[in-house]
C-alpha cells in the first residue's frame, strides 16, 4: 500500500508538471495579454509593467522562472489583482466554493444512491419511470437553465429565497440545488443500472436461499457491489464541484474560485491561470488516488499495484 | 401429517413474459421421504430447477404458481408468508447452485458468508458461529479452515468454492438439500470429488437430497428415485432400477440410449434424440414429446396421455404404454 501511494505521488508530480507546461505555452499562444484594455495605456507604461512581471523576457526563460518558483511554492503575484499573490487568492476563494460544492456533493449522494436503488427495485413500475424521467432531465438540462428557473420561481415570484451572496443558510439552497442536480441525476442512473445488474447476480439468489431478508440482502449483499461505479464517478466529480462552477457562481454572485478561474482566462491573468489550473489538476489527481484506495476497501478483488 | 418429507401435488407454474405465458410446470407431482435421494433429470428448460426453486419460494420474477400444492415436512409452503419461508430457507431446506464461481458474494470473506447462515437461524454467538464455520469447512474437506475463513471467494478455486457452498448449505443441518447441477461448472475430476463428498455427508447427516442434473451417470450412482422431466411434465417416475432397467417412455429410452458406454465397439456412434425441445410459448396440444417420438401415434398429437401406473412408484405418461397396459388388463 505504501509503495503504491509513493508510486502514485511520483506519477502525480509528472502529471502536474505536464499540465503546467502545456497550460503555460498554450496560454501564451492565445493572442492578447494582461495589460491590454479599453483604456489606452501609454506604451511606456505597458513596457514598464511587462518588465516588472518579467513578461519582456523570452518565453522559455519565463517558463523556467515560473516552474522554478512553483517548485518552491511561489506561484507569483496576480497580474490583474494588484498586491495579491495567487496563493492568497486561491486560499481565499476556494473555501467558499468548497463549502457550496461539498454540500452539493453530499446532497447528490444522499439523494442519488437511494433513488437509484429504488428505481432498480421497482423496475418497470411507475416510480422507476418517474425517477428515470427526472434523471434524464437532470442530465439534459444545462445548469444555467436550472439556475434561471430557480431564481425566477423562488427568488423573483415566490420571494422565498435570497438571490444574492452567501450570508445565511438560505442563500445556499438555490446554488446547491443547481449544482447538485446533474450529479444527482447521474448517480441515480449509475446506481440504477449497476443495482439492476447486481440484483440479477447468482450471489443474490444465494443470499435469499440462505434465508436473508430482502432488506439485509439489499444493504449487505447488493449495495456494496453496486456502489463501485458511483465511487469511480464521485472522485473526479468531487474535485470539479468543490472548485466551483463558473455559471452557478456567476448567477448567484458567489465569490468562489470558479469565477476567478474564468475571470483569469478572460483577463489573461497568466499567473492566476497557472495557479488555478495546477490547483485543479492536483485536486483531481488526489481524488483519483482516494477513489482507488476506496475501491480497494470496497472490493477485495482489486489489487493496487 | 404426510408420510413424505416433500410432497408436491399437481404443481402448475407459469412465467408471464411479455411474449406470453410460458407454462414452465404442468401438473408436476413429486414426493420424497426423509433421507432419500431423488434425481430430477431432463434437458435444459424442462422445468427441473423451477420445480426445486418453487419449493423454497425462490421462483424468479415473472414466474407464478398457478395451481397445485407444495408440502414440506407437513407444512404447505406455497401458503407461507415470506417471513415464515425465510425461517425454512437455509435452515431446513438448503440449496447448492450450479456455478460456484458466481454464487458467492465477491466482497465478503468465506467466513462471513458461512457465519451469516448460522447467525440467522441459530442463537449462537459470533464466536460460536466462527467455530461452527470452521467445523463445516473441515467437514467439506477444506484444509487450513482458519486461513480460509479470512479469504475471499476469488482466492479459491472452483472446486473449493463449491465446497464452501456445500458448507453454507449444511450450516444448519437441513432436512433437505437441493443440488442444482452442482457439478456442471466443474471439471471432471473435481466433479467426482464433489459427488463423493455429497454422498458421504448424506450418510453422516441423513438428509434427503434432490439432485437436479442432466447427467444420467450421476443419477444412476446416487439416486433412490428418479423423475424424468420433459417440457414441464414428469413423463416418467420410478426407482433408479425402474428407470435404468425398465424404462417405458420413449424419451427416457432415448436418454439412456444416448449415454456413452464403456463396452461400446470402436467407431460406434452415440444415438441422439432427434429434433429440438418444444417451444414452451406454443406447446403442442398433445404429448409434448410426440413431434420427436419414433413411435408417435395419431392420438399422441391430439391429446395428452394420462398417467399410467406400472407399480408402487413407477409411472409414466405415454399413450403407447397406456395402450399396452390396457391390452394386458383386457387379456387378463
Amino acid at each position: 500500500m505504501l509503495k503504491y501511494i509513493a508510486k502514485r505521488i511520483g506519477l502525480a508530480v509528472v502529471t502536474v508538471w505536464a499540465v503546467a507546461t502545456l497550460t503555460f505555452f498554450l496560454m501564451n499562444m492565445v493572442p492578447g495579454g494582461p495589460f491590454l484594455s479599453e483604456k489606452a495605456i501609454s506604451p511606456q507604461a505597458t513596457a514598464a509593467l511587462e518588465a516588472k512581471y518579467g513578461l519582456d523576457k523570452p518565453l522559455f526563460q519565463q517558463y523556467l522562472t515560473y516552474i522554478g518558483g512553483a517548485v518552491q511554492g511561489d506561484f507569483g503575484d496576480s497580474l490583474k489583482q494588484r498586491g495579491r499573490t495567487v496563493t492568497e487568492i486561491i486560499l481565499m476563494k476556494f473555501p467558499v466554493s468548497a463549502r457550496v460544492g461539498g454540500i452539493s456533493v453530499l446532497v447528490a449522494l444522499t439523494l442519488g444512491i437511494p433513488l437509484g436503488c429504488i428505481a432498480a427495485l421497482k423496475r418497470g413500475k411507475f416510480l422507476d419511470s418517474l425517477i428515470s424521467v427526472v434523471a434524464t432531465c437532470g442530465i439534459a438540462v444545462p445548469s444555467f437553465v436550472i439556475c434561471t428557473v430557480l431564481l425566477y420561481t423562488f427568488g423573483a415570484k415566490l420571494k422565498l429565497l435570497p438571490t444574492v451572496g452567501l450570508t445565511s443558510w438560505k442563500n445556499y439552497i438555490m446554488p446547491v440545488m443547481a449544482l447538485s442536480f446533474y450529479p444527482t441525476a447521474y448517480i441515480m442512473r449509475l446506481m440504477r443500472s449497476s443495482m439492476l445488474d447486481v440484483l440479477g447476480q447468482d450471489y443474490m439468489r444465494t443470499a435469499k436461499a440462505k434465508g436473508v431478508s430482502g432488506f439485509v440482502s439489499l444493504f449487505k449483499h447488493a449495495l456494496r457491489n453496486a456502489i463501485l461505479p458511483v465511487v469511480t464517478y464521485v472522485g473526479p466529480m468531487l474535485a470539479y464541484t468543490v472548485t466551483g462552477s463558473f455559471v452557478v457562481e456567476k448567477i448567484f454572485t458567489i465569490p468562489g474560485l470558479g469565477g476567478e478561474f474564468i475571470g483569469a482566462i478572460n483577463g489573461r491573468d497568466y499567473t492566476l491561470i497557472m495557479g488555478t489550473t495546477i490547483f485543479l489538476a492536483t485536486l483531481i489527481i488526489v481524488m483519483n488516488v482516494v477513489v482507488d484506495i476506496v475501491y480497494k476497501i470496497v472490493d477485495p478483488r482489486i489489487k493496487l499495484k | 401429517m404426510s408420510e413424505y418429507l416433500v410432497d408436491i401435488k399437481n404443481e402448475r407454474l407459469s412465467f408471464f413474459t411479455p411474449a406470453g405465458e410460458v407454462k414452465a410446470l404442468n401438473d408436476v407431482s413429486i414426493h420424497l421421504k426423509e433421507g432419500e435421494v431423488l434425481g430430477i433429470v431432463g434437458e435444459s428448460g424442462s422445468g427441473k430447477s423451477v420445480t426445486a426453486y418453487s419449493l423454497m419460494g425462490l421462483t424468479a420474477y415473472p414466474g407464478k404458481l398457478i395451481g397445485g400444492s407444495l408440502y414440506f415436512n407437513g407444512h404447505q409452503v406455497d401458503q407461507m408468508t415470506d417471513k415464515e419461508m425465510r425461517k425454512i430457507r437455509g435452515n431446513e431446506i438448503s440449496i447448492i447452485f450450479q456455478d460456484p464461481m458466481t454464487s458467492l458474494n465477491p466482497v465478503y470473506t468465506i467466513g462471513n458468508q458461512i457465519m451469516e447462515a448460522i447467525l440467522l437461524h441459530t442463537d449462537k454467538s459470533k464466536e460460536q458461529a466462527r467455530e461452527r464455520a470452521k467445523e463445516l469447512l473441515e467437514l467439506v474437506g477444506i484444509n487450513e479452515p482458519d486461513k480460509r475463513l479470512k479469504q475471499y471467494p476469488h482466492e479459491l478455486s472452483g472446486g473449493m468454492r463449491q465446497r464452501v457452498m456445500i458448507a453454507i448449505a449444511l450450516a444448519c443441518e437441513p432436512k433437505l438439500l437441493i443440488a442444482d447441477e452442482p457439478t456442471t461448472a466443474l471439471d471432471v475430476t473435481i466433479q467426482a470429488q464433489i459427488l463423493e463428498l455429497m454422498m458421504d455427508l448424506k450418510k453422516k447427516l441423513g438428509m434427503a437430497i434432490i439432485m437436479i442434473t442432466h447427467d444420467l451417470g450421476v443419477v444412476a450412482s446416487m439416486c433412490d428415485r428418479i423423475a424424468v422431466m420433459y417440457a414441464g411434465k414428469v413423463i416418467e417416475y420410478g426407482t433408479a432400477d425402474d428407470i435404468f432397467y425398465n424404462p417405458k417412455h420413449q424419451y427416457t429410452k432415448g436418454l439412456i440410449r444416448s449415454i456413452p458406454r464403456i463396452d461400446a465397439k470402436e467407431h460406434e456412434r452415440l444415438i441422439p434424440i432427434e429434433g429440438t425441445p418444444v417451444d414452451m410459448l406454443n406447446p403442442p396440444k398433445g404429448c409434448p414429446f410426440a413431434p420427436r417420438c419414433e413411435e408417435c401415434m395419431k392420438i399422441c398429437l391430439r391429446e395428452m396421455p394420462p398417467v399410467t401406473d406400472l407399480g408402487d412408484v413407477h409411472y409414466t405418461q405415454c399413450w403407447l404404454i397406456q395402450k399396452e397396459e390396457m391390452e394386458k388388463g383386457a387379456a387378463k
